[in-house]
């Protein structure tokens, strides 16, 4: 059961993946952390137009067992979040990537991004 | 303190059992998922490891009478080869322990208590015996540390079962064969050399069987079930599965349901408190709550529309107000929405009212519903 961990990503510790397009950075959570809480059952996302600081709480996932916070690894303005994965909570298991990302934040600081993990040692944390 | 493993730990490290911390145990939560194992327990079989579970073994002329004198139900409704469910009360009527307790033979019973409370309902035993007139004729003999249990749950079990305990039984209830017991009877089965008792019992939901015996047998036991069960598509299941499908059924776990300041009538168990037997501990409370009213009531409920699931902890409101508080709380891996069960003033506790369930801070619409909340087509 190897976790995928994408190459063109990078991580937060708190097991957040950003996905950096222009000035927006979309936010999800990692194959590992979804096969750590399996079977997701809810997602509460925010409001657009929230602002937010990096590590700031800002979603929540919850699988059958637990309800876990999600940070975001970056701080900005909340300008998209997925409305398909607040539907459909199991696009997280089945799309931890792709279809099942949580949030879009419009940067405030570009250079956080490079603050966070590689995905060399995101893998290393994870011990992958 | 470090945690206690069950004769099982290897096993579940085999089978890569994701382990928690559970009453002072190591355990799997689960293996696959929870929701995956619920539904295979519902529609096919799963096996628990329930070994953390204690046993105390109470046997002599005088048994009966003591328990009849200690727990709440009435003993001597058992035949042998039976059991029942009962509480352990306190004088105010507060819960020390719930259990199952079975008659192995004429003068002899078994109690399976729940691994948390193993210290203080041994204690509590020991006190009560100490202080029982005839104590000379009872001997309570702990047995918790060397023995060990399993669950095999599902309306699939009975496909395989008589595979794993082949043949009549060799004591409690005679049946020619192992399927032949009715729920609640117990008969004893050898396996590698040991005796097993075997008994209709689970607390899923569904048909099914748990086996108590020696701890050195147990993990042969586990495999066996393993091997012989692929006919009624057996998965291994965790504590995660063991909890939702007990939610789903509303029975009562210790420590959510039931505690030392809250009585089997509080939780809706009054049909298994015998209050006209006789004198036991707690008799006195538990009349008075009955004549007075309890001041509150352990109600099932659902959520009304999709919400994040309800959690142990967490408010009931009822109008504006809050009114109680939930106890155990999931998402329904059968019905795929909220339930759980709490505590509320009697006039709420009617299937149907409307009560609202406040998740991080928003309040998320609920029902009071009948138990048990799921229920088979």
């Amino acid at each position: 059961m190897s976790s995928q961990v994408p190459n063109d990503l990078r991580y937060a510790k708190s097991h957040e993946w950003v996905r950096v397009n222009g000035d927006v950075a979309t936010v999800g959570i990692t194959d590992h952390a979804q096969h750590e809480l399996t079977d997701v059952v809810f997602v509460e996302l925010p409001n657009v137009g929230r602002k937010v600081r990096a590590g700031e709480a800002c979603a929540v996932v919850e699988s059958v067992k637990t309800a876990s916070d999600i940070y975001s690894p970056v701080s900005g303005e909340i300008v998209g979040v997925n409305k398909a994965v607040a539907d459909n909570p199991a696009l997280v298991n089945s799309s931890p990537f792709g279809e099942g990302w949580f949030l879009q934040v419009r940067l405030a600081n570009a250079a956080e991004v490079e603050g966070l993990l590689t995905p060399e040692a995101y893998r290393a944390q994870i011990g992958v | 303190m470090s945690l206690l493993r069950t004769p099982l730990f290897p096993a579940h490290q085999k089978l890569g059992g994701r382990l928690i911390e559970f009453g002072g145990w190591e355990m799997p939560v689960q293996y696959s998922s929870i929701v995956d194992e619920h539904l295979c327990v519902r529609k096919a079989s799963g096996i628990f490891d329930i070994c953390h579970m204690g046993e105390v073994f109470l046997e002599g002329p005088q048994a009966a009478n003591f328990l009849n004198a200690t727990l709440g139900n009435d003993i001597r409704k058992l035949s042998v080869g039976q059991g029942q469910y009962t509480h352990l009360c306190n004088e105010h009527g507060g819960t020390v322990d719930d259990l199952y307790a079975y008659r192995l033979a004429s003068e002899s019973y078994l109690l399976i208590i729940n691994a948390s409370r193993i210290a203080p309902d041994t204690d509590w035993l020991t006190r009560r015996l100490s202080g029982f007139a005839a104590r000379e004729g009872v001997r309570m003999d702990p047995a918790s540390d060397r023995m060990g249990a399993v669950a095999i749950q599902g309306p699939r079990v009975v496909e395989f079962i008589g595979q794993l305990f082949p043949g009549g039984s060799e004591a409690g209830t005679p049946v020619r064969q192992v399927t032949d017991l009715k729920k609640n009877e117990l008969g004893a089965w050898k396996f590698s050399g040991e005796t097993l008792w075997v008994a209709r019992t689970g607390s899923t939901g569904e048909d099914g069987f748990e086996a108590v015996g020696p701890a050195g047998v147990m993990e042969a036991l586990w495999n066996r079930a393993l091997a012989v069960g692929h006919v009624g598509c057996l998965q291994p299941c965790g504590l995660g599965a063991r909890d939702t499908l007990r939610t789903e059924v509303c029975f009562p776990l210790y420590g959510h349901e039931l505690d030392e300041s809250t009585s089997p009538l509080e939780a809706g168990l009054g049909v298994f408190v015998s209050l006209d037997k006789g004198e036991f501990v707690g008799r006195e409370a538990l009349c008075r709550q009955k004549a007075e009213g309890v001041s509150r009531k352990c109600v099932a409920f659902r959520m009304v529309e999709k919400s994040a699931p309800p959690r142990p902890g967490y408010a009931i409101i009822s109008g504006e107000s809050p009114v109680g508080t939930v106890v155990s709380g999931t998402q329904s891996p059968s019905l795929g929405i909220g339930i759980g069960m709490g505590y509320v003033p009697p006039a709420l506790a009617i299937p149907g009212t409307r009560i609202a369930i406040e998740i991080r801070g928003r309040r998320c619409p609920a029902e009071i519903v009948k138990k048990p909340i799921f229920r088979k087509a």
